[in-house]
């Protein structure tokens, strides 16, 4: 595929995905796209889909129909072990996924290289420098923040520029979340294609070029950042609990 | 006394070779697959077994009757074979059983041990036979002050320990160790991260039986080889898996040689409770820490 093309066309399109655990179906039929270089936010209530969408993309779940188009490639039928090569993609879980019998090093060294182009392990001790300070240490042993930076970092460093994050600023304290938003707005200048799901609207709208609203499976309004202001009075509807 | 007691150590030592190699093997596997493997003594028994055919049996058979693959061949070619095994075992049986209960694993390699002990009881009797192709270079003993030893024994041992050692180094210092220590923890994410998972777990569990398989060719020249050698030992195994705690590859090894040790010490001061210390202790262990000496407390 060439580059004029590729800025044509979305990086990822998604369309018509459901997905299973189990018996019990979990995505409705999800449709959305993003820009190379967009950063995307996937709104919502807790249980409405929106980690399913990223599992269901990394080939997480048991079972998935529909469409995933990444630089107009089919991954519907792609094995999960091939997506993240083929894709050079990097997925940050929301649990974070940090290995507890892996120190820092191991973990941060842990996802192979999927692509040119990935950050120097002294690139990443730049961004996050609270990380080399404990690179010695092992994965449980480690605050939240530090937890959530190094699952991260990891993935910056194998080269993937499309990167699916899910809540990571949960559960952290403000200063952090502030570190985070700036490491987030760093790697929208360096280019990344970025898909957020987020429950902290402050954290996100300043990051994001679009927003996904999904309940039940299914994505129920598309918000771009101009209209976030205009449209705050439904967000809000939306995001109560 | 104090002879005596060492003379004692030393023969258990060599026991807890065996215990520290199987229980080794069952570690690494129970770690990444979460399947007790029961089939490991008969996997152990079959490297004994194949040990003795390649030097006495396959000769005759392809009707060359000088012709032995010495012990040195078979120390590399027999764990390549339990292992080449234990895949086809993994791939075509086993694979089928992970979303289930591990209880379904388990009755299934109960099952393999049967047919595997079956078979050879078929072809080769339930009595044992001695394994005639013990290198010259390990024959006699040596004098190592409190006793004389047997070549070959004290060869099992430091051989045992520098393989155990290997193991160690490899799972818990080089980034195929970090892929498996990972993949024991969170295997979804191992593959979403690009790792071919399966294709791990089937080269792991290969390996896991390698380990019985070499664990058999290196005791076929100590015991005699018989189709229940395994299932003798097999019960003593778990009782040393479970005291070490279940998956750690440290607490496997240290407490294999360790309840060698202890066992044969035992039987200085009284010899019928050498058979039962093993399990007293780990009715001890169970009690006092439940994951075991060297598991994680969950």
């Amino acid at each position: 595929m060439n580059i004029a093309s590729s800025q044509q066309a979305p990086l990822l399109k998604i369309s018509d995905l459901n997905a299973w655990y189990g018996e019990s179906h979990v995505l409705h039929g999800i449709d959305l796209e993003l820009g190379e270089g967009q950063l995307i936010t996937l709104l919502g209530r807790n249980g409405a889909g929106r980690t399913t969408t990223l599992r269901a993309i990394m080939g997480m779940v048991d079972r998935r129909t529909g469409s995933i188009l990444i630089h107009g490639d089919e991954f519907i039928d792609k094995p999960a072990h091939r997506i993240a090569h083929l894709g050079r993609i990097g997925y940050c879980p929301e649990e974070r996924g940090i290995f507890a019998t892996l120190n820092v090093e191991e973990n941060l060294m842990l996802p192979p290289t999927v692509g040119e182009g990935g950050m120097s392990v002294a690139e990443i001790y730049d961004m996050f420098p609270n990380l080399k300070e404990v690179r010695k240490r092992m994965g449980t042993r480690l605050s939240g923040g530090e937890q959530q930076m190094l699952a991260i970092a990891r993935i910056l460093r194998t080269g993937a520029r499309l990167l699916l994050l899910d809540e990571i600023t949960e559960g952290l304290a403000p200063v952090i979340v502030k570190a985070l938003s700036e490491a987030i707005l760093d790697l929208k200048q360096r280019g990344y294609t970025i898909m957020l799901v987020e429950q902290n609207f402050r954290f996100a709208a300043p990051l994001a070029d679009r927003h996904y609203v999904i309940e039940n499976g299914k994505v129920i309004d598309r918000i771009e950042a101009g209209e976030v202001e205009a449209k705050m009075d439904r967000l809000n509807h939306y995001l109560s609990v | 006394m104090l002879k005596l007691i060492l003379a004692q150590g030393m023969l258990g030592l060599n026991n807890g070779v065996f215990y520290a190699m199987l229980s080794l093997g069952l570690a690494v596997i129970f770690g990444l697959l979460n399947v007790v493997n029961f089939a490991h003594g008969a996997l152990y028994m079959s490297g004994a077994f194949l040990a003795l055919i390649l030097y006495s049996y396959l000769g005759v058979w392809i009707g060359l009757d000088d012709f032995h693959v010495n012990f040195w061949f078979a120390l590399i070619l027999v764990p390549s074979m339990v292992g080449g095994l234990g895949m086809i075992i993994e791939r075509t049986l086993l694979k089928w059983l992970y979303r289930f209960d591990p209880i379904y694993s388990l009755l299934l390699t109960f099952g393999i041990t049967l047919i595997l002990q079956g078979l050879f009881i078929n072809f080769f009797s339930a009595s044992g036979t001695p394994y005639p192709g013990q290198p010259e270079s390990l024959k006699g003993v040596v004098n190592l002050g409190f006793m004389v030893f047997p070549k070959y024994r004290l060869f099992a041992i430091v051989f045992s320990i520098a393989v155990c050692l290997a193991v160690w180094f490899v799972i818990e210092r080089t980034r195929i160790g970090a892929l498996l220590r990972a993949g024991t923890e969170n295997p979804d994410l191992v593959k979403a991260f690009g790792i071919n998972v399966p294709l791990m777990v089937t080269l792991t569990f290969g390996f896991g039986t390698a380990l019985a398989g070499l664990a058999g060719v290196l005791a076929a020249p100590i015991y005699s080889v018989s189709p229940l050698m395994g299932a003798d030992l097999i019960i003593i195994i778990f009782a040393v898996v479970v005291i070490g705690g279940m998956g750690s590859i440290m607490g496997s090894v240290v407490s294999g040689f360790a309840l060698g040790l202890i066992e044969g010490v035992t039987k200085v001061f009284y010899a019928p409770a050498a058979n039962t210390v093993i399990f007293f202790l780990m009715v001890v262990v169970l009690l006092v820490r439940p994951a075991g000496l060297f598991g994680r407390q969950t």
